[in-house]
């Protein structure tokens, strides 16, 4: 089979040429990250307050008064509850009934007066980690002080250093304790995805259902010439889309950006083939660009449930975490955060980026296999 | 004189239906040849697997010398062909669809043939209007000027003058004329008759089977019918005539009836007890029409029998 570069330069300007004209497209272009960064960015800049918390006072001491009321002086919490047992507590936490449970021992009070620096159990619900992360920050800041009343005379010595007491964060439910952070580089992965997926399989289908494709399989382009040049002019758009959520992540919600953006644009470019491909295969099976978005759909729906994307990945059950693992989405988030949050560097990512790899050209077989040079 | 296209027992089935079956065509070279049949005779379907776009399930022959089971790719290089369906790029301008076609086609001296090809098919003042604003008959002409950029062996054309006005249907033939003058094969389908007597050779197909091929006058000759024009008649005058016997096929042609059957005696004699009545009628040549109608005659539709 032949190979002509001009032949796919053809392609590319037709589909580029094509792209400018079709608002639809384009609208989806810019509209679907704007769309998906002012959702979820308004989550994450949300600093939710006025949290509901349990208290299980097993002292009924001052100081342990004391934190409370810091605790609801903050604004962050609001004391609803006031559970007696540990079982009760805990049926709290899982119902949601609270986001938070504190757990003041016996004898905190004088322990603290003694200087022995007791443990005050903070647990948090931390399914939602938006949900608690400022309040857990202001949390650690006020323990610190929350007690400066009662230390006074003898025990002001206790006022200096470390804390009179040791605050215990148990983030549960979610071990890894992630961080808003998490959302906004993730987006990129989930925006990428869905526009990826669906842009490439219109593309095709669209051939097919306005009748163009006989022209186009009459002319010599072969298969493989037909792909990369649709594919290319939409890695041009994934870089867009990229450089607009990064954009956007810095100024607006000041997303650190550790690591190096040459590492994560080699990245992003192995992602995005993996995606065009995988709306080429979807092309090769949808009959019209109806079928073709609800294919998109398909694949899209598990990427940002089980990619780590929605829930915390760790979080899954066993047989999700398999599923997940096959998704491309899966490990470019785990290679997005871990660049730009961790700043890992190319050893840290090259296991990721293979298994991507991987799938980009597993899809792209299954696609050149499937695509038909005639039209039967 | 060796053949642009030589096919043996073609054979096209979807599914259970065979569409085409067992076509033997012949079309030397720098001629052009007419494809005519019903509607879903199979003539499409003819078509795209002369150019590869459809596998073929049965037969064998080449194209430009080309085989069409393995060659597919060559035949494409140095054919062209016109879907019957506009199939350019509506939401791009004129000037841009063909620059897509040359580039595809990997033509020398790009710019230069499409500006002539602009030129030439006199769309040079709609270069940037957009290929789905225009009408039927511009569209017709670009799709033309697409399918000769890369200056082709052969053209496959496949209902190109469909609901196009007779002016620029002339002008269409002078072209063809003109490719094939220049050494073009040109295989064209059409329902027009008046363009099938502009062919050097017709094929005649119905059902999927190719029931008669030569040029007019051979086909005319073979079929051997008699026709007549009957005149001096009322306006029921068509339907007595067509519950004659001896006839296959009678047309009202203004205050005229054509008439043709396969029996000359019969008809004779027939038209002759009405003349009897006082009508007047005279023996006129059987046109393709004619011909056409009578071979339809003898094959009963497959699925109508099927019932
Ligand atoms: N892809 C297909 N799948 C199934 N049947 C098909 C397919 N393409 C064509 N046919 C059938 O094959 C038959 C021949 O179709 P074809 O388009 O070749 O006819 P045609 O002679 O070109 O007709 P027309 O003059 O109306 O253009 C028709 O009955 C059609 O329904
Ligand atoms: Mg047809």
């Amino acid at each position: 089979m032949t190979f002509s570069l001009s032949r796919v330069l053809a392609m590319m300007l037709k589909e580029l040429v094509q792209i400018r004209r079709d608002r639809l497209t384009f609208g989806m272009m810019v509209g679907i990250p704007l769309m998906q960064l002012l959702l979820f960015g308004y989550a994450i800049n949300a600093d939710p307050k006025h949290l509901p918390v349990a208290v299980r006072d097993a002292d009924g001491g001052p100081v342990g008064r004391a934190v409370i009321a810091a605790m609801q002086a903050s604004q962050y919490f609001d004391v609803t509850l006031l559970p007696a047992t540990e079982a009760e507590s805990e049926a709290i936490l899982a119902g949601g009934a609270a986001q938070f449970v504190v757990s003041i021992p016996p004898d905190f009070s004088r322990r603290v007066l003694r200087g022995e620096r007791p443990g005050l159990l903070v647990e948090a619900d931390a399914t939602d980690p938006a949900a608690t992360a400022n309040a857990l920050g202001v949390l650690e800041r006020l323990a610190a002080h929350a007690a400066d009343r009662d230390l006074s005379g003898p025990h002001a010595r206790l006022r200096q250093g470390a804390p009179p007491f040791e605050l215990i964060v148990h983030r549960r439910y979610n071990p890894e304790g992630e961080t808003a952070f998490n959302i906004v580089p993730g987006l990129m992965g989930v925006v990428l995805t869905m526009t990826m997926v669906i842009m490439t399989c219109l593309a095709v289908t669209r051939e097919r259902e306005r009748g163009t494709m006989e022209s186009l399989l009459a002319t010599p382009l072969t298969p493989f010439e037909v792909m990369i040049g649709k594919i290319v002019p939409y890695v041009g758009i994934g870089y867009l889309q990229v450089a607009f959520i990064l954009g956007t992540a810095k100024l607006l919600f000041a997303v650190p950006m550790v690591g190096s953006l040459a590492l994560l644009s080699a990245v992003t470019v192995v992602f995005i083939v993996a995606n065009l491909a995988v709306g080429f295969t979807f092309s090769t099976l949808a009959a019209n660009q109806l079928q073709a978005v609800q294919a998109g759909f398909f694949f899209f729906l598990p990427s940002i449930l089980l990619s780590g994307f929605m829930f915390p990945f760790r979080g899954m059950p066993e047989w999700a975490q398999v599923l997940g693992e096959a998704l491309p989405l899966t490990h470019f988030l785990r290679v997005v955060r871990g660049i730009l949050l961790k700043g890992s560097g190319w050893g840290e990512v090259a296991l990721d980026v293979a298994a991507i790899a991987l799938f980009a050209v597993a899809a792209g077989a299954v696609a050149i296999r499937r695509y038909r040079m005639t039209l039967d | 004189m060796t053949d642009a296209i030589r096919v043996t027992g073609l054979t096209k089935r979807f599914g259970a239906r065979t569409v085409v079956d067992a076509v033997d065509l012949r079309v030397p070279e720098g001629r052009i040849m007419g494809f005519l049949g019903p509607n879903g005779s199979g003539k499409t379907t003819t078509i795209r697997m002369l150019c590869g776009l459809l596998t073929v399930d049965g037969g064998e022959g080449t194209v430009l010398g080309l085989d069409i089971r393995t060659a597919a790719a060559a035949i494409k290089r140095q054919a062209g062909y016109m879907t019957q369906r506009f199939s350019l790029y509506e939401d791009m301008t004129v000037g841009e669809n063909l620059d897509f076609a040359a580039r595809v086609q990997s033509v020398p001296g790009r710019r230069a043939r499409v500006a002539e090809a602009l030129d030439r098919m006199g769309l040079g003042g709609r270069r940037d209007q957009l290929a789905g604003h225009l009408s039927g008959g511009w569209k017709q002409r670009l799709a033309l000027a697409a399918t000769i950029l890369h200056k082709p062996r052969l053209l496959l054309l496949d209902e190109p003058t469909a609901g196009v006005d007779p002016q620029a249907r002339r002008e269409f033939w002078d072209r063809i004329h003109g490719f094939a003058a220049e050494g073009m094969t040109v295989l064209v389908s059409t329902h027009y008759m008046d363009e099938a007597e502009r062919c050097h050779a017709i094929a005649y197909i119905a059902y999927g089977k190719l029931l008669a091929a030569g040029s007019v006058a051979e086909v005319t000759a073979a079929a051997g019918l008699a026709a007549a024009d009957v005149s001096g008649g009322d306006p029921e005058l068509v339907r007595r005539i067509k519950a004659l016997p001896s006839v296959e096929t009678a047309t009202a042609m203004g205050a005229q009836v054509h008439v043709a059957g396969a029996d000359a005696a019969a008809l004779a004699a027939d038209l002759d007890r009405l003349a009897a009545e006082g009508l007047s009628w005279r023996p006129a040549p059987a046109n393709l029409e004619d011909v056409f109608i009578h071979l339809m005659a003898r094959r009963p539709d497959p699925a109508e029998a099927a019932r």
